[in-house]
């Protein structure tokens, strides 16, 4: 094994890097907003948003993330289509992206559920006694205090993401692992880049876990 | 870009021998409960062994779980898979080298690194399952078990895991679904099974939003249905009186 070969590689990888973290960032963003609000959907007085909601979840978390990946590569640009009456091209990133936003999104809702529902009741009546609205009783005194309760458990779906972004391999998408496969393959060298990329992935997944336990702790009441 | 709809384009023929698109799925969805099943046994032998090795008083043995957990829920389950795949054949020993590479059929060898890899991967989690349900039990029945004369393993096979496999067992629902979702990179690595049959179909019939329809359908079905199966033995097997289990 000879590892020398990854450092001249290391600007084409880390392109690659950057592709893996716009997908997190993106992902994590978007999936928190829908996340949150299937949540509150799903808490709602509304049974029929409450059962859309709760639909929508179960849909989500009893497939796999490869088949919605798979899935919307193929499907967003004809839905879009549709929809647009023009044709639309649509990148692997963005519909990778929407695959992610849309899974993680089921996976968010139920944190941000059982966050939610942490917190004590007497807390809405408070805001409704104060003559707050629905909107701002959400907005400015329980979701606060909520996502302060879930942040790391929000950061740990978070981990998982960062290493589910692998997935868009399979789409074509070049990110961390693809660019290491395929520079590996073009300099002859694949285990050595394999073997690369699943360390990069190991240290940033174990140093970030390792923080968000210790954050979890502090956090802890 | 007009797409005509076909839902019975199933039961047409794929124009290979006398096959109709149906049977891909068959035998697609075949390949993905055999390596469920296979990587389920794998992850429940070797990660019970790997949560009990966390929980008994060796510091030796709950330092090697432990590292094995940290590795194996850290790497991403693709490059995981690339590894069993690509890499680890090439450090066997050469017969056996030769064996995987030649004597064995393409998909065997894919079958072998998949069952494996999940096999492992899974057994990281259901380690920590494992973990947490001997700790969840009241520290009176290892006491207990050492008053009546048991041995540390006689502890452990009789009293302990007994008791915590029944409390663990909607995490190790959810562990066996994910191992069920999980089998789909199979197709990454050229493996025909029931993601791959679909994104075959799709691509042969040009009925794509049939083809996954279809799949999701049957990931979806066979989820439910599982998940519903085990909540019915979770009620039969429950630990009276243990708040976990609830109602009773």
């Amino acid at each position: 094994m000879d590892f020398s070969a990854i450092i001249p590689a290391l600007p084409g990888l880390w392109i690659g890097m950057i592709t893996t973290l716009e997908l997190l960032v993106l992902g994590v963003c978007g999936g928190v907003a829908l996340g949150t609000a299937l949540a509150l959907m799903r808490l709602s007085h509304n049974k029929t948003l409450a059962k859309i909601a709760a639909t929508y979840v179960s849909y989500f978390r009893s497939i796999p993330l490869l088949l919605v990946i798979t899935w919307f590569y193929f499907a967003v640009p004809f839905i879009l289509r549709w929809i647009t009456g023009v044709d639309t091209p649509v990148g692997a990133f963005s519909s990778c992206l929407v695959a992610f936003v849309m899974f993680e999104a089921a996976y968010f809702c139920e944190i941000v559920r059982a966050g939610i529902q942490a917190i004590p009741r007497g807390q809405m009546g408070a805001a409704y006694a104060l003559g707050m609205t629905y909107g701002q009783t959400m907005r400015l005194v329980i979701l606060p205090q909520a996502f302060r309760k879930m942040t790391p458990l929000l950061l740990q779906q978070s981990i998982i993401l960062f290493q589910d972004t692998s997935l868009v391999y399979t789409v074509g998408l070049m990110d961390l692992l693809n660019a290491a496969r395929s520079r590996g393959d073009i300099l002859g060298q694949p285990h050595e880049f394999l073997i690369f990329a699943g360390l990069v992935y190991f240290v940033i997944s174990f140093t970030a876990s390792r923080a968000v336990k210790h954050l979890q702790k502090r956090l802890a009441v | 870009m007009n797409y005509n709809w076909n839902w019975g384009v199933f039961f047409q023929s794929t124009g290979i021998g006398s096959e109709i698109y149906l049977d891909w799925f068959v035998t697609g969805l075949g390949w993905t409960i055999a390596i469920s099943l296979v990587g389920w046994l794998i992850a429940l032998v070797l990660g019970s062994l790997l949560g009990v090795m966390r929980t008994v008083p060796n510091r030796l043995l709950a330092t090697i779980a432990t590292t094995y957990v940290e590795i194996f829920r850290n790497v991403p389950l693709l490059v995981q898979l690339f590894l069993w795949y690509f890499l680890v054949p090439d450090l066997l020993p050469e017969p056996l080298e030769m064996w995987f590479k030649q004597d064995l059929s393409p998909a065997a060898s894919a079958y072998l690194s998949v069952v494996v890899c999940l096999g492992l991967f899974t057994a990281a989690r259901v380690c920590e399952q494992v973990r947490t349900g001997i700790q969840a039990l009241p520290k009176g029945q290892l006491n207990a078990g050492y008053a009546l004369g048991f041995t540390l393993p006689q502890v452990y096979t009789t009293v302990l895991l007994p008791q915590a496999f029944r409390i663990i067992i909607p995490p190790l629902t959810s562990e066996f679904l994910n191992i069920f979702k999980n089998s789909s990179v199979a197709s990454l690595i050229g493996l025909m099974e029931l993601l791959a049959q679909t994104k075959q179909t799709a691509e042969f019939s040009a009925n794509l939003f049939e083809a996954f329809t279809l799949a999701t359908l049957i990931y979806f079905v066979l989820n439910m249905s599982l998940m519903m199966i085990m909540r019915w033995i979770e009620k039969r097997v429950a630990v009276p009186g243990l708040i976990s289990v609830g109602g009773k």
